[in-house]
């Protein structure tokens, strides 16, 4: 029953053939079974996610019109606050905080009555492409555990792999929910930003952060978009607009006559062997499902790099300035006359990782005065000059498309001590969050030469989200009668569960 | 080639109110020459005529009716606090002693 994607889950439930406490159980048994080797979560809460189901499945019987996913279990990602269940962060600056609220993404999970199976791991506040830095220790890679899951969402992603749980909620800064789905062999999509709330999300980059959806299949993630959208009073950046039609999208999976632009910058030297030929074996599967593949440039996407790695700290330098031992978190050194000052600086020496430090240092100077010209405000003029690259692609293709990372899996500890070549891994990714358009990874079958998932990106320009999921829709079925099965089939099975 | 020295990461871990360790210091000066050089490529695209973008959206006041909606408890307020007192966040000294 765990292996079914999520929308067929859905439908064993309305059909009455299980209920969702059984569906649950099943996940929490899978969870207690690999788990050990996988560390997808932070905290399972196994009562609380019971809880749900049995009240989900009392409506039920009651014959009360539910949600499409209404019973389906999902795994969220440890930066969304939920109320009374541990949010860390992968931070022990938050270890033991317990919100006294609900993200609005929980919100719309728990009114869609999606069940909440616990946490997942990831970097450190989001910062990182492997899950390395979360301070609880890294998630494994359900595909060879000696491999990262991608970060900074690799527990999110890990969890679909690994089938902890068919859904999943990711943040995506600056490929955080992409990435680790190109290297997991799982969907995952980045929404227009303002798309979902941010209420509630603990903040990392606000101008960047977007959450949103991560599945197995097109569609479940579809599926999960069209439940956590949606416009937001709380949030002053959330689109008042009708949510994209997603669903529908996935569903007729229709690209005749569309365009697709494959974007020349992104791909060539640096990228893997074996991600080059998956991406190209693609595009001539979309080919022959009559879209028309055309190329196009984006000169300006090589300092997208650049102008992220000082936005992005510049950003998260002022957003972490609110740990600071007052208010909730960790507090130490508050011995009898210390300062404030004093209780801040010990707090944070020791509450934050080495990579959040390095950030918020880094965000310190490129916001500092006589700095703060040279570096901040000239990478806001690289965001400017991506975003009319996108605008200038968009006239000429309805999506555009690349590999959505240079490279399959790497090893646990192989990047660790390399800020720069961690870095590079989101090279693909980042543009879109720079100008705030969509994008979505699926898998595109297997590096010959390592056997590890590839991801094919996909992205949309701003509220057209529906766009990647027709396209994604119909490169997944081409790919899956190529295979005769999913590509998650290939993967080691793991505690002997079918 | 930018750089910043030892002196100019601790003045830096100051302001962002980080305690670090000498060898902390050391390490990320010399970190962040390769990361300076690296980023700083920003500026060989970033010229005058350029407009700067903050945020990927037109941004605007967002006002909403001023009605009191249901908001937290001060219980639940202070439930994660360090240290409370007589209903309030209990902080270290933030003046000096004169």
């Amino acid at each position: 029953m765990i292996r079914l994607s999520a929308a067929e889950m859905a439908a064993k439930l309305s059909a009455g053939e299980t209920t969702s406490v059984a569906l649950t159980q099943a996940h929490l048994d899978r969870i207690a079974s690999v788990d050990a080797d996988v560390h997808a979560f932070l905290y399972v809460d196994i009562e609380g996610a019971l809880a749900q189901a049995a009240a989900i499945d009392a409506k039920r019987a009651k014959g009360e019109k539910l949600s499409p996913l209404a019973g389906v279990p999902l795994a969220l990602k440890d930066v969304m606050a939920q109320k009374g269940i541990p949010t860390t962060c992968g931070s022990k600056i938050l270890e033991g905080w317990r919100p006294p609220y609900d993200s609005t993404v929980v919100s719309n999970l728990k009114k869609n009555d999606i069940v909440i199976l616990g946490k997942t791991n990831m970097d450190e506040f989001a910062m990182g492409s492997s899950t390395e830095n979360s301070a609880y220790g890294p998630t494994h890679n359900p595909w060879d555990l000696t491999r990262i899951p991608g970060g900074s969402g690799g527990g999110s992603s890990a969890a679909l792999a690994a089938f902890e749980a068919p859904l999943a909620i990711g943040t995506d800064t600056g490929g955080s929910i992409r990435q680790p789905a190109a290297v997991t062999g799982t969907v995952g999509v980045k929404p227009t930003y303002g798309g979902v709330s941010r209420f509630g999300l603990v903040a990392f980059s606000s101008s960047l952060d977007q959450a949103g959806p991560c599945a197995r299949t097109v569609l479940d993630a579809a599926l999960l978009h069209e439940a956590i959208a949606g416009h937001d009073p709380k949030d002053s950046t959330s689109i008042n607009a009708p949510v994209p039609q997603v669903v529908a999208a996935a569903k007729s999976g229709d690209v005749k006559g569309m365009k697709i632009g494959v974007v020349k910058e992104l791909n060539g030297d640096g990228y893997q062997a074996g991600v080059r030929a998956r991406f190209e074996e693609s595009l001539e599967l979309l080919a022959k499902t009559g879209a028309e593949i055309v190329e196009v440039s984006a000169p300006n996407f090589e300092y997208a790099l650049a102008a992220y790695y000082l936005i992005a700290p510049s950003e998260c330098s002022s957003n972490l300035a609110r740990f600071d031992a007052m208010r909730y978190g960790l507090r130490v050194g508050d011995v009898d006359g210390a300062s404030a000052e004093s209780v801040m600086n010990l707090t944070r020496e020791v509450g934050f990782g080495k990579e959040v430090k390095r950030r918020i240092i880094l965000g310190t100077y490129a916001l500092s005065s006589g700095y703060y010209d040279a570096y901040y405000g000239s990478a806001q003029k690289v965001r400017t000059l991506i975003t009319q690259d996108f605008t200038n692609a968009f006239t000429k293709a309805d999506v555009l498309v690349s590999p959505t990372c240079p490279t399959t899996a790497f090893k646990i500890g192989e990047k660790a001590n390399d800020p720069l070549a961690m870095y590079l891994n989101d090279i693909a990714t980042i543009p879109v969050n720079m100008a705030g358009i969509g994008g979505m990874s699926l898998p595109s079958g297997l590096a010959d030469e390592d056997g590890l998932p590839v991801g094919f990106q996909i992205m949309s320009p701003v509220m057209k989200d529906e766009r990647m999921y027709s396209v994604g829709a119909a490169l997944e079925a081409a790919l899956l009668s190529k295979w005769g099965a999913p590509l998650l089939d290939k993967a080691p099975i793991m505690g002997g569960a079918k | 080639m930018s750089s910043l020295s030892r002196d100019d990461v601790a003045k830096l871990a100051g302001l962002a109110r980080i305690e670090m360790s000498e060898a902390e210091l050391v390490a990320l000066s010399n970190e962040f020459t390769v990361i300076l050089d690296a980023v700083a490529r920003v500026q060989e695209v970033a010229g005058a005529d350029v407009e700067a973008t903050s945020h990927p959206l037109p941004l605007r006041n967002v006002f909403r009716a001023d009605v009191v909606v249901p908001s937290l408890t001060p219980e639940e307020a202070l439930s994660g606090a360090p240290a409370q007192e007589e209903q309030r966040f209990r902080v270290p000294q933030i003046l000096g002693e004169e």
